[in-house]
């Protein structure tokens, strides 16, 4: 009976509980929670259940095969490590939402027809938006608000290309969508907002820094994730997806290298890494796609990961800020230790899950002759470990002394990371059983001394780039502590002329921004004059102009009848 | 048993008919309020038989008197007006269990019983209309409702209750005026006044200019009581003034009353094809509808007290279901019909809530119902539920709504419609955003930091009417194969 009970409910359901529960009990709760979804995962067949009919259209509830299986497992991981690392929180509402949250991404999932995966896709929508809120700071609201705005226009989106795609084709079935199939570009789009495409990937940057020390960890496995997982079944193979992917990989990489708040180079090179999927979902042969979907489930562990380090240096600090930190390995050596451990697996280091998953997209460009996308997404690679794998943990942990002594992280935090770490290491050393989770058979292996070689070079090189700088001196040390010393020791990496680009084009942005503000604001204020408790269209009418309307419109109806 | 249930129809206004005098006469409010209650309970009951024997058995035909017609008077229920008569009713009940104590504060203790006579009044009319299949006899109910609904308006607390009620009058009177005015010319021509024999007779003679200025005379005469834009500026004030158990139950109820009669005459009456293809009557709906949805919406942003924001909304919501309506489909009658219904329980969610507010801090002005969120968590839980079914956030009815017309617009090949749609649903968002933002995210004004939640009485049945919202968010056999069915009525054999 349990098998046909439908995975996300059951976490959604659970949530009701969690406010009646204090303390250890609560925090217990929702780690089990999870596990007992995993050992419920283990008992599905692949299959579907829950067919039902509404709106005229055919539903499947639940829908079990490799594919949403395999982020099943992943999202129910992620919730564990997610539990685990707030263990001391005591949030009711964080603790909720946050179940709602995981059960709605997972419901999502499994969800075999549009209507269905609209539901879930709304839920976990609003779910993420109250886990923002849930810092209950006036920056979080802020950005939940604007993140709930973003989301709203994605559902609305979503739900008229299913429309669209309903009555053209009279299925709501999930399976491949395409660009070819009436609605399909709406739908697109509508997961393109919440995986983060260029230019509507703001809010991920805006949103995720905002939410609390444990909210982040959460919301960083599961909103782009479902995206992912959503393209991979509805858009394989769209070539267009790998310009996205491409351009995803490339352009947040300038960004993660100036940015400050380390939080937030951490949402930078989140985006960097949906690139990749993209791309793979792009090239959609199956090699391809088993890279993709591998490096979501390798991507969601180190990332948890990374934001769990910065999580607990946050947590005993105070800030999260590069300009700020530095020295801590003295204080919080596990805390470092796991955090290289991301480091290393996010920047694709040989026995770190980052390399067995992201190489195979590399091959697989390069199997089907993607030349350039293939060299972008090597050029990424650099430098995400130059952001990630090298930025974070020095500046966090190493740089110059901030003088800042803080205990080591709490026993549960360093669980849950230590827990991560093993995952990423495991995966990179032993990666057979993920690759037996994937939804094609795999024939690939990840130790040839050609993927070694080559990607140790660009590791390699990248790091004595940064060496080279560091021992002629090019970082002065009395400045390092400022926020203009980001700027000034990492234009090596952004070629100057990148730099100017970019100021022009930020230039051009806010010129044109400016005017469109200044358009919006004359439009509100012409609004206001008409719409305006003293418009017209608002205002008390004397009676006897409601009257002349009355007749106006009569006479009116007349006349257009008689004709 | 089996005698009396021949008779629902006939019971469904005689009940709350004798129950009007019975409340004058009982001269007290606490006594007035039982019988008035009763005979709501009583119609509802009979509406929920009705609905469940039409859903089974088919239309009811019921003749007033043993007069067979045309001659006599004629009741005629099927899924199209039991469905209006379910709600009208429902909502009565539901509205009358919240307003004891809403009475209480907002109306002098002498007249209290009064104001439950005019209630039980206003209900027997808009149930009158949507029973009857007599085309005089619908003006006849009309003129009860309007006249009871123009004094309860005129009860409302503020002076300006008065001229809002005045305007109304006024307006509401041309309207039936108009309405009367087509309803007489087309017993010139016809000869009846029975329903279902003027549709008989009308066939024959659609292209005579009598005929066709009945037609507009009736549309525009119920586009006035319905609030068709631009024939809703007496809406917002009389919404804004009237007691608030008044405007819960009027916003509700009254225009969806008139819509639903121009639904009949249109449809069944005049015929879809003579509506539709040989008049442009599509057009003369569809661009005002259009106008509506963002012109009220717009309007509704601006607002500064929540009873009139609200009215704003209503008339944008009435665009949304003439816009359904213009589009002459089975979809578009059924996305028609089912939002007839949701809008209906949503205003009543929301107007009621404004009540729990009126009662504790004697205003609704948005300024000072800031941080209520804390004092008041439960009415502005009922808030929020009402709000997102506005918007249309799933799982709630006002999803259903909006997924019906949706479907609707797109049979219809009219994308730009969709895109309209949903456009003007973002601005709804933007109002009901503001009153979030004011109730949750900001300080109580001086003054008002001690309000408390309102009483019991007038909470439960503002949590009913929000959980009603998310039930059928749900569950949604009960409206829609009511409303799929009486499309299919409404068109058969037509077009």
């Amino acid at each position: 009976m349990i098998a046909e009970f439908p995975p996300g409910l059951l976490m959604i359901g659970g949530a009701v509980l969690v406010p009646f529960l204090k303390g250890n009990l609560r925090s217990a709760y929702t780690l089990v929670l999870p596990l007992l979804g995993i050992l419920q995962l283990m008992t599905f067949e692949p299959g579907t259940f829950g067919a039902m009919t509404s709106f005229g259209f055919e539903q499947t509830h639940v829908r079990i095969d490799k594919l949403s299986l395999l982020f099943g497992y992943i999202f129910y991981i992620a919730a564990v490590l997610g539990a685990l690392f707030a263990w001391h929180n005591d949030d009711p509402l964080e603790s909720s939402t946050a179940l709602v949250y995981v059960g709605a991404a997972i419901g999502a999932t499994f969800a075999g027809d549009l209507i269905t995966l609209f539901f879930y896709w709304e839920l976990a929508a609003i779910a993420a938006v109250f886990l923002i809120w849930a810092a209950r700071t006036d920056r979080s609201f802020r950005a939940g608000f604007r993140c709930l705005l973003i989301y709203m226009v994605s559902g609305v989106l979503l739900l008229s290309g299913a429309a669209m795609y309903a009555n053209a084709t009279g299925s709501v079935a999930f399976n491949n969508i395409g660009l070819d199939s009436p609605g399909g570009i709406l739908i697109l789009l509508a997961f393109g907002i919440k995986c983060a495409f260029p230019l509507l990937h703001n809010w991920l940057q805006d949103g995720y820094p905002e939410a609390s020390v444990t909210g982040t960890v959460f919301l960083s496995a599961f909103t782009t994730k479902l995206a992912v997982y959503a393209l991979a079944r509805g858009f394989a193979g769209t070539e267009v997806l790998i310009w996205i992917g491409v351009a995803m990989t490339a352009f947040p990489i300038f960004y993660a290298v100036i940015e400050n708040d380390l939080r937030r180079v951490l949402a930078y090179s989140l985006n960097n890494q949906l690139g990749f999927m993209v791309a793979g979902i792009g090239i959609g042969s199956t090699l391809a796609i088993n890279g993709a979907v591998s490096h979501a489930f390798a991507h969601i562990i180190y990332k948890a990961l990374l934001f769990m380090t910065m999580g607990a240096v946050l947590f005993r600090t105070g800030t999260a800020k590069g300009s700020e930190l530095g020295g801590l390995y003295k204080t919080m050596p596990w805390t470092t230790g796991f955090c290289i451990v991301g480091g290393a697996s996010i920047s694709g280091f040989p026995l770190f899950s980052g390399f067995v998953t992201k190489s195979m997209i590399l091959t697989a460009a390069a199997e089907e002759g993607y030349l350039v996308p293939f060299l972008v997404l090597l050029f990424a690679s650099a430098g995400v470990f130059h952001h990630s794998g090298i930025k974070i943990p020095f500046f966090a942990f190493f740089a110059h002394d901030s003088g800042k002594r803080p205990k080591e992280a709490p026993f549960n935090m360093l669980l849950a990371m230590g827990l991560a770490a093993f995952l990423c290491i495991a995966i990179g050393v032993y990666p057979q059983p993920l690759y037996a989770l994937l939804p094609f058979p795999v024939d690939y292996l990840p130790y040839t001394t050609t993927h070694v070689i080559t990607m140790l070079q660009l590791l390699v090189f990248s790091g004595l780039a940064f060496a080279t700088l560091q021992r002629t001196g090019l970082y002065p040390p009395e400045l390092r502590s400022t926020v203009l010393d980001f700027d000034f020791s990492y234009r090596w990496l952004a070629p100057r002329a990148a730099g100017w680009l970019m100021a022009v084009a930020e230039n051009a942005g806010m010129t044109v921004t400016s005017k469109f503000l200044l358009l919006l604001r004359g439009l509100i204020d012409r609004i206001f004059q008409t719409h305006g408790p003293q418009g017209i269209l608002a205002r008390t009418w004397p009676t006897g102009s409601m009257v002349l309307w009355a007749a106006a419109l009569l006479a009116l109806s007349l006349l257009f009848y008689y004709q | 048993m089996a005698d009396l249930s021949v008779h629902l129809p006939a019971l469904q206004v005689v009940v709350p008919l004798v129950a009007a005098p019975l409340c004058l006469l009982a001269g007290r409010a606490g006594l007035a309020w039982i019988i008035a209650f009763a005979a709501s309970a009583a119609a509802t009951a009979t509406a929920a038989a009705l609905a469940y024997i039409t859903i089974h058995n088919g239309t009811i035909s019921y003749h007033m008197g043993g007069w067979p017609p045309p001659w006599g008077i004629e009741y005629v229920v099927d899924t199209a007006n039991a469905v209006i008569l379910l709600l009208v009713s429902a909502i009565a009940t539901v509205v009358l269990a919240f307003s004891p104590a809403s009475v209480a504060k907002e109306i002098r203790p002498g007249s209290q019983h009064l104001f439950y006579c005019m209630f039980v009044l206003c209900l027997t009319g808009l149930l009158g209309i949507a029973v009857t299949g007599d085309a005089f006899n619908v003006f006849v109910f009309l003129e009860i409702s309007s006249l009871s609904s123009y004094a309860l308006i005129a009860m409302g607390g503020q002076r300006k209750a008065l001229t809002a009620a005045f305007q109304y009058l006024i307006m509401g009177t041309i309207g039936a005026t108009f309405f009367l005015i087509g309803v007489g010319l087309l017993y010139i021509m016809t000869g009846t006044l029975n329903m279902a024999d003027m549709q008989a007779r009308i066939a024959g003679i659609q292209d005579s200019r009598t005929v066709v200025a009945a037609f507009a005379f009736i549309t525009v005469g119920l586009a006035l009581k319905a609030a068709l834009f631009p024939l809703h500026l007496w809406l917002p004030n009389a919404y804004a003034f009237a007691p608030s158990a008044v405007s819960a139950f009027i916003a509700a109820t009254a225009t969806k009353v008139s819509l639903y009669v121009l639904l009949r005459f249109t449809f069944t009456i005049f015929g879809a094809k003579f509506a539709f293809l040989n008049l442009p009557l599509n057009w003369v709906l569809l661009v005002p509808a259009v106008i509506a949805m963002f012109a009220g919406s717009l309007s509704a942003i601006f607002q500064r007290d929540v009873k009139r924001m609200l009215a704003y909304s209503s008339v944008a919501q009435i665009g949304y279901i003439t816009l359904a309506i213009s589009l002459a489909s089975s979809a578009g009658l059924s996305a028609a019909l089912i939002h007839i219904f949701n809008h209906g329980l949503m205003k009543a969610a929301l107007f009621c809530a404004m009540g729990c507010i009126f009662y504790r801090i004697g205003t609704t002005r948005i300024d000072d119902m800031a941080g209520l969120g804390r004092q008041m968590p439960w009415t502005m839980t009922a808030i929020v539920i009402g709000g997102l079914s506005l918007l249309g956030v799933p799982l709630t009815a006002g999803f259903i709504s909006k997924w019906y017309l949706v479907q609707a617009a797109l049979q219809a090949d009219l994308w730009w419609l969709v895109i309209l749609i949903a456009l003007s649903s973002m601005l709804a968002l933007v109002y009901i955003w503001r009153l979030v933002e004011a109730m949750y995210f900001k300080a109580p004004p001086p003054g008002l930091e001690g309000a408390r939640e309102a009483p019991l009485s007038m909470l439960l049945p503002t949590l009913f009417l929000a959980g009603a919202n998310i039930y059928f968010g749900l569950d949604t056999r009960l409206p829609v194969a009511m409303a799929e069915n009486a499309a299919t009525l409404l068109l058969r054999g037509q077009m």
